[in-house]
């Protein structure tokens, strides 16, 4: 009987100079086996990644109405759209308008309007703001954003939250934006 | 017949007994080590620890009591979610069920709080100790690696815990932390470049955190989804790797004579 041993031996010597051409062969399939495998693996990753991110989102609409120009008294402050839109709908003195986001510029909290101090307080961390939006103390590091404001077409304010008026530190929104307030 | 060596004498003969406990222990060193390595359970252990390995005053046995600490978080994190909806509407109330009408809720929803703030303790104190004695030295520099990212993965169970009784305090801690999220450059809305690389808050690493652009049902439901599921499993697994390489590195550290 022959032994394992013996086989290889004769294998390898039938072989002869085919076998430099086998090794690179089987180089070739090494390099196409584990290449598809971390090319799978990473087409996996990226398609898991990609799937925390909703097409559809259940959320209210950036672009919602909020009633007519005449339901605002000047010098007043709306939340009414605060919870659903996270939006107030400001009239000033002059009779101007604006929208603005009720978002803490420095963590993002809900402040809220403070009648009798004439002002946004933010409970998280005691940021205030004046009516504009602009930031006069606390750790918040520059006014609160605005949104466009406009009328529809059936006389109706109408908040769009796509388009943005970020706040500018130190400066009032209504000097560096004039397009945010609406005057009617 | 009646008397207890007898009973216990047919026990251990009854073919059930013998098929689980292979052989009749003698307490020898022999059948200690094989107490040990013949146990799924017990056999991550080593079978002989050294004298010094059990200096209580070195250690402070704070890894240990880490891995203790894990372990009445998952039985008790279990019971609780035979109560609780990651729901908006009901995840509140269902944690008020908990505390005021579910038998025994009140401690399982302690024990897991508790056990919570334990953990983040122990397992800060370990850090220190480790730190302290430089038991992050050679040979040991990838299990301080690995220590790291369990940290991380303690602190990250922590968080994703605290969103879940959806009340005032999770809420805006969910606010806050992913707000820090949205202002990270290159990967929130807020950070440097964001308008250059058209960073917006629908495609950031807060909107997939969230799963949406609002904390909300879907921030909820990925939150306990971390917590409960995902977070825990990459931890067993990485725990399992720090435990073993204590082992490979030469054991518990312990004091140069």
């Amino acid at each position: 009987m022959q032994g394992d041993s013996d086989f290889v031996t004769q294998y390898h010597e039938e072989r002869g100079s085919g076998q430099a051409e086998s090794d690179s062969r089987r180089k070739f399939l090494t390099r196409v086996g584990w290449g598809s495998l971390v090319g799978f693996l990473a087409i996996n990753s990226a398609a898991f990644l990609r799937f925390f991110y909703p097409r559809v989102l259940f959320e209210p609409a950036s672009l919602f109405k909020v009633g007519f120009p005449a339901d605002y008294p000047p010098g007043t402050v709306n939340s009414q759209y605060q919870r659903e839109f996270g939006t107030w709908i400001i009239r000033l003195q002059d009779g101007s308008f604006f929208a603005m986001e009720s978002r803490c510029t420095h963590l993002g909290c809900t402040p809220s309007w403070m009648e009798a101090q004439k002002k946004f307080k933010c409970p998280c961390h005691g940021s205030g703001y004046y009516i504009t939006g602009l930031n006069f103390e606390g750790p918040a590091p520059r006014p609160m954003d605005r949104f466009k404001l406009s009328i529809a077409e059936d006389g109706q304010l109408q908040v769009d939250k796509t388009i943005k008026y970020p706040g500018i530190p130190g400066k009032e929104s209504g000097e560096v934006y004039p397009q945010s307030l609406l005057r009617v | 017949m009646n008397n207890p060596t007898d009973i216990k004498e047919r026990v251990k003969k009854n073919i059930i007994w013998k098929s689980i406990f292979r052989r009749d222990y003698r307490n020898t060193v022999r059948d200690r080590a094989q107490a040990i390595f013949g146990n799924v359970f017990l056999h991550l252990h080593p079978v002989q620890v050294r004298e010094g390995a059990v200096k209580l005053r070195f250690t402070w046995g704070m890894g240990g009591i880490t891995f203790f600490a894990f372990i009445i978080l998952v039985i008790t994190g279990v019971v609780l979610m035979f109560y609780y909806h990651p729901s908006v509407s009901q995840a509140y109330s269902d944690i008020k069920d908990l505390e005021f009408q579910v038998p025994f809720g009140v401690i399982l929803r302690n024990l897991h709080r508790w056990g919570a703030h334990f953990m983040v303790i122990v397992v800060m104190i370990h850090m220190f100790r480790v730190f302290m004695t430089g038991s992050y030295k050679a040979p040991r520099q990838f299990n301080w690696g690995v220590g790291v990212i369990l940290l991380v993965l303690t602190f990250m169970l922590s968080f994703t815990g605290y969103l879940t009784p959806w009340d005032q305090l999770g809420f805006w801690a969910i606010t806050v932390g992913t707000n820090m999220g949205a202002a990270t450059p290159l990967l929130g809305y807020q950070g440097p470049f964001s308008e250059f690389l058209h960073i917006t808050p629908f495609n950031d690493v807060r909107f997939a955190l969230l799963g949406g652009s609002r904390v909300a049902d879907n921030a909820l439901l990925r939150a306990y989804i971390w917590h409960c599921v995902a977070i825990p499993l990459v931890s067993v697994i990485l725990m399992f790797v720090h435990f073993w390489r204590v082992r490979k590195d030469g054991g518990i550290s312990k004091p140069h004579k």
